[in-house]
């Protein structure tokens, strides 16, 4: 146990392991750790990001649906509303062609009615003149008496 | 030498605990021109082995999906990475955190070493041909004080560039009790003393718990040899002093890691 030169080659021995460690090791080792946790801490900032955003989204998917489902309310009540009108309006216009069908058809009658009427008064003079011929029992001078005739059916 | 010294205890001990030496001629005469082959060898092998694996995985991390060996490297520095930022508060990645990293896993890995059972370890080498071989290079005063002196000078180096050079002296003369000129020497043997007992406890520490570990395995190893009680317990007691040295190993590297942070910390803030 004598101190020699042991003591100078191994101090030698240390610094090149120290100067290899130093340039080989240290750095790739550092440069990957840290390049890892930047990684990761970025990640997590990312997976944080996404959350938010993920929440916003949310809130306005709700405001949306909420909005839409209010503008569909509106749209079927104005239909409704529409719907009434359209039939409201239909009953009107069937109403007033029944009304004018209705009308026409009474004219219709009422000219019906006057021409029998017309031509019921012909036929009951001539058979009122008939009537009388054969209670007189002779023929009656249509010419003299024509003017009676006609008075006659006149009145009838 | 083995087959004298196997004989008797403190040939045993001193068979173990004695270091594979090469004279380096070519430096220079004297002893302090030897090479402890077996503690160099073992460091850097460890060193290239345990780093290097960290290296295949640094080199391919990806800043995906980590593989499961990529988590566990992963684990390691982040460890470190921890402790350095708990006590150094400048840009520890351009330097220290790396430092510590390679500190903390080099000296766990030379300390982790005295798991090795040391006689079967003995016959090992020996097949290798290798008849003194300490396979703990942090039980050799040596390489703790090379680590040791390693961090002592990146404190000057650090006092320095983050002081400068004025600074710094000024540190060394003025702090700790005042500018007065008349307290200049107190300074001065002041810092004297701390910068000389920092590298001796930082180094001895280490040297202290993993030798007196290494010497307690051969105080059983001798235990186990003198009979059916010694290796009844010798055997109990080896496996319980193994299970404690995990944590004494682990402790002392985290230790060693640990003030080496502090004392480089220390060198860049001011007094």
């Amino acid at each position: 146990m004598n101190i020699n030169f042991t003591m100078i080659a191994q101090a030698i021995a240390f610094a090149i392991l120290i100067w290899f460690t130093v340039k080989f090791i240290w750095p790739p080792l550092l440069n990957a750790i840290e390049k890892r946790q930047k990684e990761i801490a970025d990640g997590l900032a990312a997976a944080q990001e996404g959350k938010l955003s993920l929440e916003v989204a949310a809130k306005k998917n709700a405001e949306t649906l909420n909005e839409v489902k209010q503008k569909g309310a509106e749209i079927v009540s104005q239909a409704e509303k529409r719907a009434s009108e359209i039939v409201e309006q239909a009953k009107k216009v069937a109403k007033d062609e029944g009304d004018r069908i209705i009308a026409s058809a009474k004219s219709e009658i009422d000219q019906e009615i006057n021409r029998a009427k017309e031509e019921l008064r012909g036929q009951i003079s001539t058979l009122a003149i008939q009537g009388a011929e054969k209670i007189l029992d002779k023929e009656i001078d249509k010419t003299v008496h024509a003017d009676m005739l006609t008075k006659l059916a006149k009145d009838l | 030498m083995e087959n004298s010294s196997e004989l008797t205890p403190s040939g045993y001990i001193g068979h173990h605990l004695s270091n594979n030496e090469l004279h380096l001629d070519f430096l220079g005469e004297g002893p302090f021109m030897t090479l402890h082959l077996d503690s160099f060898v073992m460091a850097v092998i460890l060193g290239i082995f345990s780093m290097g694996l960290i290296w295949l995985v640094a080199r391919k991390a990806s800043a995906g999906i980590p593989t499961k060996t990529q988590a566990f490297v992963e684990l390691i520095f982040g460890f470190i990475d921890n402790q350095v930022g708990n006590i150094f508060h400048g840009n520890r990645h351009s330097f220290i955190a790396p430092a510590a990293l390679t500190v903390f896993i080099w000296v766990l890995m030379m300390n982790a070493m005295d798991f090795l059972p040391i006689d079967v370890m003995a016959k090992f080498y020996g097949m290798l041909g290798l008849y003194e071989w300490k396979a703990v290079p942090t039980s050799d005063v040596n390489t703790t004080f090379g680590l040791a002196l390693g961090v002592w000078f990146l404190m000057i180096y650090f006092g320095i560039k983050v002081k400068g050079m004025g600074g710094w002296l000024h540190e060394i003369f003025c702090a700790p009790f005042g500018a007065s000129v008349w307290v200049w020497p107190a300074n001065f043997l002041f810092n004297l003393i701390e910068y000389v007992s920092k590298p001796l406890s930082h180094s001895l520490r280490l040297f202290g718990n993993m030798y007196a570990g290494e010497v307690i395995f051969l105080l059983l190893g001798l235990w186990a040899a003198t009979g059916v009680s010694g290796i009844i317990f010798g055997s109990i007691l080896g496996a319980g002093w193994a299970i404690f040295h995990i944590l004494i190993v682990v402790l002392q590297a985290y230790i060693f890691m640990m003030l080496t942070v502090v004392y480089l910390s220390m060198a860049h803030e001011g007094h």
